[in-house]
């Protein structure tokens, strides 16, 4: 009896012991992933922080490398017409929802209308109007479904038909707005397919748990047709907004990635965990809008002498600390689709007093000076950063002969200003979604007329020129690479040349990564997806 | 008593429905909307969101219908966290809220109270000193400020505690968090039970007890406690509705699920569905523990039961 007993507390004691060495075993991956999701539904969601989550557990028909260049996800391969209209996809044999239900060329055709039925509300929606009559869709012009360029051939190859040609298509694919949802669940459960209770996966990951405000967490997908390469087992993406307190969790150890930290800090990173801290240029554009419907700002040796006033050289290292590089154009360096020489203006290359003496002379031709100085509100979101630059720039107007009052508010404010035109000079941020020219460029075009208002859209200071949206609208129908990128460069060099926005510094991008965490390449797009990570410790 | 009590449920009710009403005002007339972000939304996107959570209808239509749903107790759907309804949300978070809050009340009052008892016996001696200092420290450094410097130090440096996030069950991630809560409220009550039992042992009557010669223990724990803890229980009801509403900075530093992180967000995303629900929880919260503390405090002071 006595033996019995030592016998069962052996195998127990065995068989406790190697689940705990299973358990010890599996990889589990701590990220700093900022905000909380406001969604887990890819046509949801509209964030960097949920893009982290989403993207780890849907995949496209093209995902991202390392790199965060597509390379084939669901479709393992794709053909493209001569016209470069007509995309052919070819879906995996192995692709499948987690549940075991093959993902098929119906889940796509779905998705992709659902995104565009107006009912989805989705916000980004637009990033996929180069598919055949998508805008229409979205606008409600066209309302039977089946009219969009969307097709399912047979179960495994899907036919997208596009409005013209369009370079960044693929990239646009990368985009959670392209990703597939589970027909069968969604038809099911209606929005609450994204419950953890019925969520499903056909990315690397699968989502196990959501603590809203706290954390997501998911595990390896084992049915994932590239599981055997994926390396971390578990993945916890940490809700925290609070910048300094997520770097004091990474110096404890809890957290072996940080998707942003405190500029401030940036200096102390470097001296004590060199190397650790990863700042990149990022496809982003920080600039002010000139609100052009108001005098004196719609006089364009105003916004000039604004514009080449602006020290731009100490914003990023001095005022911001962590090395943003000066803006003097509109594309950020390395987008994709466009000329190799950027726009770069003659005052760019003259000395900052020469600068100033300039800027003085056309705001004296514009009536203001010493004398008769502008004044001038400069509205801002709240933010310490934004305060800084303000109050830097606000100084450096000073001798030019303007009194700036700051202004700032928060988010919802802020913009709600900027969009009905209440404000003179404002400040804004574009982070691109897509790695193009197109998508900056956008935000200069002219507004559209919808039910007797207009509709500028984000262009917040009323930008328009005629030649500069007639280029777009050129470019848009281009299939030549080259000659659609000068296309753009000279709609670029218009817009620049008068001055329709102030472009003030290009973004970067602020991880901190673990030395133990390998296979973090910094890219233009910040994007890392789980699946090419490993942590060696 | 209970009639006492009764009277006192009822008059709250009037009261609540002027809050809920000012509030739901209040709120539409600040400037900016839910789906006011960094990027302008397409019109026909903007107008069906704003058709699915009504907004698109007269304010005064609004009220009705939030008001309506209250009263079957639907607190309405968040406009930005998707998917989750506001009791959902508050079902989720309040738990850690409380869980954070009545931890950190026991302690502090446990402490506040024996802090402050000490204190007032040692008047004017050392220990009494070391005290004042402690609850100096805990009441001018600002919550805030608190959390950094201990998760800083006991979690970066010492690596004592975790430094932040939240593990069920593990009352090592409560350590932090609680003690930057109750800190403040242990001080302020221990300065309250110190200057109240100096004043209680100075009483005729403590002065009587003694002259017939009871200890000092017996005249402390029949005669001084009761009288002296007055002021302190008509401080725990604010203290623990200070607790309750006063976690956000503990919540936010220390990165844990609780409802106060999510007042503020919505309220900077207009978020009225959590805006409201959680104004209209702590409402009732501060309305239940007056009556409480009003309910002790006529048990200790039979005097107020008869008012």
């Amino acid at each position: 009896m006595k033996i019995t007993t030592a016998l069962k507390a052996v195998t127990t004691a065995g068989a406790f012991a190697l689940m705990m060495s299973t358990a010890a075993s599996a990889v589990t991956l701590q990220m700093h992933n900022g905000g909380d999701p406001g969604s887990l539904d890819p046509h949801k969601v509209s964030g960097d922080w949920e893009n982290r989550v989403v993207g780890d557990y849907i995949e496209g028909l093209v995902t991202e490398d390392a790199e965060a260049k597509p390379i084939p996800g669901q479709a393992e391969s794709w053909e493209i017409s001569e016209d470069g209209t007509v995309y052919t996809f070819h879906l995996r044999d192995e692709a499948m929802w987690t549940d075991g239900t093959p993902v098929t060329a119906g889940d796509f055709v779905f998705a992709f209308q659902r995104l565009m039925d107006p009912a989805t509300a989705s916000d980004y929606a637009y990033l996929q109007y180069p598919i055949k009559n998508a805008a229409a869709i979205n606008s409600g012009e066209i309302t039977d479904f089946d009219q969009l360029g969307v097709k399912a051939i047979d179960d495994k190859t899907l036919e997208i038909t596009l409005e013209a040609a369009t370079p960044f298509f693929l990239d646009a694919l990368t985009h959670y707005t392209a990703y597939p949802v589970p027909k069968h669940l969604v038809e099911e459960y209606g929005d609450a397919w994204t419950e953890v209770e019925h969520i499903v996966a056909n990315g690397p990951y699968k989502i196990v748990e959501w603590l809203p405000g706290s954390y997501v967490r998911s595990e390896k997908n084992e049915d994932y047709y590239a599981a055997d390469s994926v390396q971390i087992d578990e993945v916890y993406y940490h809700v925290l907004e609070d910048q300094a307190a997520a770097l004091n969790r990474y110096r404890a150890g809890e957290f072996d990635i940080l998707t942003d930290f405190p500029a401030d800090q940036y200096s102390w990173m470097e001296e004590n965990i060199p190397g650790e801290a990863h700042v990149e240029p990022f496809l982003g554009v920080y600039y002010y809008v000139i609100n052009q419907e108001k005098a004196p700002f719609d006089d364009v040796r105003v916004r000039e002498a604004l514009s080449i006033s602006i020290l731009r050289d100490v914003i990023g290292p001095d005022i911001l600390g962590t090395g943003e590089l000066p803006a003097y154009g509109w594309v950020p360096p390395g987008t994709g689709n466009y000329v190799e020489n950027a726009y770069h203006p003659e005052w760019a290359d003259m000395s900052y007093e020469e600068r100033v003496a300039k800027a003085t002379e056309l705001m004296t031709e514009a009536g203001y000076g010493p004398e008769n100085p502008l004044d001038l509100q400069l509205r801002y979101n709240t933010n310490d950063n934004h305060q800084r630059i303000a109050v830097a720039i606000a100084a450096m107007w000073e001798p030019i002969g303007v009194k700036v009052e700051l202004f700032n508010s928060e988010v919802a404010v802020h913009y709600d200003a900027l969009r009905a035109g209440d404000f003179q000079v404002g400040r804004a941020g574009w982070l691109l979604d897509y790695n193009d020219p197109s998508n900056t460029l956008d935000l200069l075009k002219t507004g559209v007329e919808q039910e007797g208002t207009m509709n500028w859209g984000n262009n917040y200071g009323r930008y328009s020129n005629e030649e500069f949206d007639a280029l777009l609208a050129q470019a848009s129908s281009e299939q030549d690479l080259v000659a659609r990128g000068q296309m753009l460069a000279d709609a670029e060099k218009i817009a620049m040349d008068e001055f329709g926005a102030i472009p003030i510094y290009w973004y970067v991008s602020k991880n901190v990564v673990k030395p133990y965490i390998t296979g973090f390449e910094d890219n233009a797009k910040d994007i890392h997806r789980t699946r090419w990570l490993t942590k060696s410790e | 008593m209970l009639s006492y009590a009764f009277r006192r449920v009822l008059s709250a009710i009037p009261i609540a429905l002027i809050a809920v009403t000012v509030c739901f005002f209040i709120l539409r007339l600040a400037p900016g909307g839910p789906f006011d972000g960094e990027r302008a939304l397409p019109p026909n996107v903007l107008a069906n969101l704003r058709a699915h959570y009504n907004l698109d209808q007269p304010l005064i239509n609004q009220y009705f219908i939030y008001i309506w749903r209250l009263l079957h107790g639907d607190l309405g759907p968040s406009m930005v966290v998707e998917g989750f309804s506001v009791s959902r949300l508050i079902a989720i978070g309040f738990p850690f809220t409380l869980t954070l809050a009545l931890t950190a009340f026991v302690i502090a009052t446990a402490i506040g109270v024996l802090a402050g008892m000490f204190a007032a016996v040692n008047q004017n001696k050392w220990p009494d000193y070391v005290l004042v200092l402690l609850v100096m420290v805990g009441v001018i450094i600002p919550n805030f400020l608190m959390a950094a410097l201990l998760q800083l130090w006991f979690g970066v440096y010492l690596g004592w505690f975790p430094a932040g996030g939240w593990v069920t069950g593990s009352w090592m991630h409560l350590v932090l968090p609680v003690t930057v809560l109750a800190w403040p409220h242990a001080g302020r009550i221990s300065r309250l039970m110190r200057g109240s039992m100096i004043e209680v042992l100075g009483s005729n009557y403590v002065r009587t007890a003694r002259a017939k010669g009871l200890g000092e223990r017996i005249v402390m724990a029949r005669h001084a406690i009761k009288p002296a803890l007055i002021p302190v229980v008509s401080y725990l009801g604010p203290g623990l509705s200070y607790l309750l509403t006063g976690s956000l900075a503990v919540e936010q530093v220390f990165g844990l699920p609780g409802i106060g992180k999510y007042f503020v967000t919505a309220a900077l995303n207009r978020d009225y569905g959590i805006v409201l629900g959680t104004t209209i929880l702590y409402m009732f919260i501060i309305l239940a523990l007056n009556l409480i503390v009003d309910l002790v405090y006529a048990w200790l002071d039979p005097k107020v039961r008869y008012r």
